[in-house]
């Protein structure tokens, strides 16, 4: 279980990183590398280079900023770092529910909010919470930087929009609305596993959105704004075809998306008239 | 093709070991095999297991899942380097010690590492936090019933030591 042979770039400006991805298609960018470096090891992945992004300074930032006072992530922010803000916990709580579900508090100290959205795994939380909110991805490119919004990043199975020469700098959840209420939940066989299921919720006033990880190729998300509570996971079932392998069956999966629909949704409600009652 | 080498320096423990290694060398086989560190012990190699549990800048980090080359500018602490500075156990290999915790020992450098930086960040954990606290790493043994309470021990050894403030109390072995 060791990684075939790359080669190995530490640049120190993002304008080197870009660079020294140009020219070749079969390069990877080195974050946090909790999901690369197994994928390396298992040799499921060989790219000839590998970027490592961490002595750029500056990219471990989380700020609060934009319209609607959402808050920014760079691309070094370690999952454990963006857990543990407060400005994040206020701005928008569904990052910090979903972070603590992301492995374990180890993988966290290491792995990056960021780095887990470009890998764009539709088994894991952050990629199903962005497209949720609506939420973007910056990055940076020979032509310089673009804005790709969630529902444009996630192409496929491990596969984002990201251009073979580009880097993600940062991402931005939009934040809560006010009255608007959040929740996240999982089905894992131990915690710290990948989910079986997972969904996350956004209930403000009538709209009902939920999204789903482990679901389908790419994180999925459903309206289900009018819907009555005990039709929630049928409906949400409507839109998703969750399938086999060998961790759970499609049926399995189609009753935790029943039981996980109607729980997030519900806990979603309570904290939306929480938040109503805490601004009385 | 030959593969193209690099000169690291890395620092372990409060040493500086200047190494020259692949980009490819994961940080726990550079630990064991470059720096003849071998307290590190090596699983699953994908990140599941923690036996590789090293602290990074004092934080626990799964160094089969670093590369050596991304480890120069940190500080790093293996097992080897938890021992007191006079050489008898800290507090929380004195605990594992006592409660059998080790039980086959191979997990066991993960645990202490991981269970060193969680004392430090939680001195008084509830018993759902000690469980909680060792939630990432596996024990194929049996239950993890000593391991628990090895770190409900360590809390109370800590406690102890900074009760009578003076340097670690000497290892009853």
């Amino acid at each position: 279980m060791k990684p075939a042979p790359f080669e190995y770039r530490r640049p120190g400006t993002i304008a080197e990183a870009v660079t020294a991805l140009a020219g070749g298609t079969d390069s990877k960018v080195l974050a946090g590398g909790q999901s690369l470096v197994p994928l390396l090891s298992m040799r499921l992945a060989a790219p000839a280079l590998l970027v490592d992004i961490n002595a750029i300074p500056g990219l471990d930032t989380i700020e609060v900023e934009g319209e609607d006072g959402g808050v920014r992530v760079g691309a070094l922010a370690r999952h454990a770092a963006v857990l543990a803000s407060p400005d994040v916990h206020r701005v928008q709580p569904l990052v910090p529910m979903a972070l603590a579900h992301v492995a374990h508090a180890t993988i966290r100290n290491r792995g990056t909010t960021v780095g887990s959205l470009v890998h764009a795994d539709a088994a894991a939380e952050m990629p199903a919470v962005l497209a949720l909110l609506g939420g973007s991805v910056e990055v940076e490119g020979p032509a310089g930087g673009r804005t790709i919004p969630a529902d444009e990043l996630f192409v496929g199975p491990l596969e984002s929009s990201l251009a073979h020469d580009e880097i993600a700098l940062s991402a931005y959840f939009p934040a809560l609305a006010p009255g608007a209420g959040v929740a996240f939940d999982e089905i894992a066989r131990r915690h710290g596993d990948y989910a079986l299921v997972g969904a996350a919720a956004l209930v403000d006033g009538d709209e009902v959105r939920v999204g789903y990880l482990s679901v389908a190729d790419v994180p999925t998300v459903v309206d289900l704004s009018g819907v009555a509570e005990e039709e929630l996971g049928d409906a949400a079932l409507t839109h998703l075809e969750p399938g086999d392998d060998i961790h759970a069956t499609a049926e399995y999966r189609a009753q935790l998306v029943r039981v996980l629909t109607t729980r997030v949704v519900r806990s979603a409600r309570e904290h939306a008239q929480q938040s109503r009652e805490g601004r009385r | 093709m030959t593969e193209e080498l690099h000169d690291v320096r890395l620092s372990v423990n409060g040493t500086t070991y200047d190494t020259r290694v692949p980009a490819r060398r994961l940080l726990s086989d550079a630990l064991r095999h470059d720096l003849g560190l071998t307290g590190t012990h090596v699983g699953c190699e994908h990140g599941v297991c923690g036996a590789c549990t090293i602290l990074v800048d004092g934080e626990p980090m799964r160094s089969c899942l670093m590369f050596a080359v991304s480890a120069v500018d940190h500080e790093l602490t293996t097992v080897e380097g938890l021992t007191n500075e006079d050489g008898s156990l800290s507090p929380v290999q004195q605990a594992f010690s006592e409660c059998h915790g080790l039980q086959c020992g191979f997990c066991t450098p993960g645990f202490l590492t991981t269970i060193t930086a969680g004392l430090r960040d939680n001195p008084t954990p509830t018993h759902e936090e000690a469980r909680d606290m060792i939630a990432g790493n596996l024990c194929r043994c049996t239950g993890y019933q000593n391991i628990v309470k090895a770190v409900e021990r360590a809390a109370e050894l800590v406690e102890l030591a900074e009760l009578v403030e003076t340097p670690a109390p000497e290892a009853g072995r």
